[in-house]
């Protein structure tokens, strides 16, 4: 296998992601606190490195098709964080124009073909983007995220059926955060890893440290290439955790306290950090900086979504039909 | 030049002249190219196109359906068939959560122009789960849009148009109807969505029939005229978006009103178009109660007596004429 030498300012910007990502998310649970969010939302603090190091092997004319733990996704792609927080507050300067809220965040601009408040929901269409990609004659690649327990909705064996007899230029990625809700994985199926099933397709499946940006990064970018190239489907796993809760309403009662512990010293955000700083490559006082601009962009779309106006009633009806 | 054809020509017809016009259109479904379709719809087709417009699938009915809404997204124009409307079942997540709800949950940045064709209908003896008539579940949706038609021209034109429709479309085939054959342009044209039809004036009654009911409703109003009672048959053809408004002005002129659609009675699209009628101003005109003739309340049987009676016939549209005609 071929190892990545990226150079330092891409690694930086991977780095920058998942703090923007983290902040986000952070941001977001502040407010929800605070009782200014109407809905729900689905944290992916933890898996960070999963959606930046599969972005950053798509290039911005590529796609993707995001999950009800989304914001990671659409933040990675090249999303627009004062957009996202605007949808998170239902406002009308909002992605969806507060119509679809945290869990249907879209961002056709970047080709985040859109969350899905439905586990494995995206599969299918996934497979629909890729055919339309190649009938199209074009060099671009669809990126499927989905979670553990999507592994096992029949959306998932079709979809990963139809890429694989077709050669669609589509990459699975599991996002294997070890819980469906409260379902731990390892009493919802029977194998050791996600990637085995793609034996079942004749399709390659790998599995990787989902924990650690650059293992991400290097098997996307593999896969990606292949998918680009010619060479068909992959199912990647991407072994991971979520620190919070599955939703606002979670109790957390199937895991313990030690076990959440125990994967936050893995955590990807420093994992890296750690890296650049061995590397000489920057400093903490350069760290310091990086989370002060990010905190200061989430401030900025705090600030643009709260200014922002309420949809109006009166337009309730619009854009049901095109 | 118009000539003649039965309802499956015309619906190969459009397919060909929209796959001739814009390369975008592409066919998917089980059985559709060398099989020619389970109702032989798309025979010839993969000859004249390939097996990348006339594209086989595996039995997979909610890949194929998120397939076809993900290829619209990218700018394709996908004709999906379903074999049969029963199987239509496995593909409601996708349908109903996906492609009914993009656009709108998107703040109207996206659209699915996506047309569902399938068969639909009781009479051809294949029991239960081969018999459906389930239109009025997707009525239901805001998003989609529920094209039913019951003649030749009909079906191509309004093929066409739900091809060229930047909106999800289930285009409902009833199997009864695919040899009926009547006058067709030849050349391409689009009969607009939403906009029902008086296939014979009347005066005394409005019926109002879809789909395999229409040629009922029509054979009723002949034997009707020999009782010296006029009947009016209106063809909604589209049931979303519904053009109420036709069948409102045809109910005030002549008050009396009978609704039949294959589906089961409860919830069908007859309700609905009741409903409209008794809660307009053609209330006042109505001199009779509104009858509603609709599938029974049962599983299609596969017995040929008891599937018969299971839906609506050309007799029991008579009678029911002649009930509202007493009152």
């Amino acid at each position: 296998m071929r190892t990545l030498v990226l150079p330092t300012e891409r690694l930086v910007e991977m780095l920058r992601t998942m703090w923007r990502i983290r902040a986000f998310e952070e941001k977001a649970e502040e407010l929800y606190s605070l009782g200014k969010v109407h809905g729900t939302m689905h944290l992916s603090i933890g898996q960070e490195a999963v959606a930046t190091g599969v972005c950053a092997a798509l290039r911005p004319d590529d796609y993707i098709l995001s999950t009800h733990r989304g914001h990671g996704h659409c933040i990675a792609k090249g999303g627009d964080v004062r957009r996202m927080m605007a949808e998170f507050l239902g406002k009308e300067t909002g992605y969806c124009r507060g119509r679809g809220g945290s869990m249907h965040i879209a961002d056709l601009k970047t080709g985040n073909l859109g969350a899905n408040g439905i586990v494995g929901g995206g599969l299918p269409i996934a497979t629909g983007v890729g055919l339309g990609i190649k009938m199209r004659g074009l060099d671009r690649v669809c990126v499927a995220f989905f979670g553990d327990g999507a592994a096992n909705e029949g959306a998932f064996h079709e979809s990963l059926n139809l890429a694989a007899i077709w050669g669609l230029p589509v990459v699975f990625v599991c996002e294997n955060n070890q819980y469906a809700m409260s379902m731990p994985v390892q009493r919802s199926m029977r194998i050791a890893q996600i990637a085995d099933r793609a034996c079942a397709y004749g399709i390659p499946g790998r599995t990787v440290d989902g924990m650690d940006v650059l293992a991400v990064y290097e098997a996307a970018w593999e896969a990606v290439e292949r998918a680009r190239t010619g060479g068909g489907p992959t199912l990647l796993e991407c072994v991971t955790y979520r620190y919070r809760g599955h939703s606002r309403s979670d109790r957390q009662r199937y895991r313990t306290r030690e076990e959440v512990e125990a994967w936050r010293t893995r955590d990807p955000i420093a994992r890296l950090e750690s890296l650049l700083l061995s590397q000489g490559t920057l400093t903490e006082n350069d760290l310091h900086q990086v989370r002060a601009e990010v905190r200061a962009e989430i401030e900025e779309a705090v600030r643009f979504a709260e200014e922002s106006p309420e949809p109006d009633p009166a337009q309730l009806l619009e854009d049901v039909y095109a | 030049m118009t000539r003649e054809l039965s309802y499956a020509e015309a619906i190969r017809e459009a397919l060909r002249q929209a796959m001739r016009q814009d390369e975008r259109v592409f066919l998917l479904g089980e059985d559709i190219g060398v099989y020619g379709g389970a109702f032989g719809v798309t025979d010839g087709l993969l000859e004249e196109f390939g097996p990348e417009r006339v594209r086989d699938t595996p039995i997979s009915e909610a890949a194929i359906t998120g397939c076809a809404i993900g290829a619209a997204l990218v700018g394709m124009r996908p004709v999906l068939e379903i074999q049969f409307m029963d199987f239509i079942t496995l593909c409601m997540e996708q349908l109903v959560l996906q492609a009914a709800k993009i656009r709108y949950m998107f703040g109207g940045g996206a659209q699915v122009p996506l047309v569902v064709r399938t068969p639909a209908g009781a009479g051809t003896g294949a029991a239960a789960q081969h018999s459906e008539s389930l239109e009025g579940w997707f009525v239901h949706v805001p998003g989609l849009k529920v094209v039913a038609p019951s003649t030749p021209a009909d079906a191509k034109g309004l093929l066409l148009a739900s091809i060229r429709d930047p909106n999800p479309v289930i285009f409902v085939e009833h199997k009864l109807l695919y040899r009926t054959r009547g006058p067709v342009p030849e050349e391409p044209y689009e009969l607009p969505v939403g906009q029902a039809e008086v296939k014979r004036g009347g005066r005394d009654v409005t019926v109002v029939a879809t789909s395999a009911m229409v040629p009922k409703a029509l054979q009723a109003a002949e034997r009707l005229t020999e009782e010296g009672i006029s009947v009016e048959v209106i063809d909604p053809r589209t049931l979303r978006p519904l053009d109420t408004e036709t069948i409102l002005t045809s109910v005030r002129k002549t008050g009396r009103v009978v609704v039949v659609y294959e589906a089961v009675r409860t919830l069908g699209i007859g309700a609905e178009i009741a409903a409209r009628i008794a809660e307009s101003d053609a209330f006042y005109h109505l001199q009779a109660p509104i009858v509603r003739l609709g599938g029974a309340e049962c599983p299609i049987p596969y017995n040929r007596r008891l599937e018969r009676a299971a839906v609506p016939q050309e007799e029991d549209i008579v009678e029911a004429v002649r009930q509202v005609m007493r009152a």
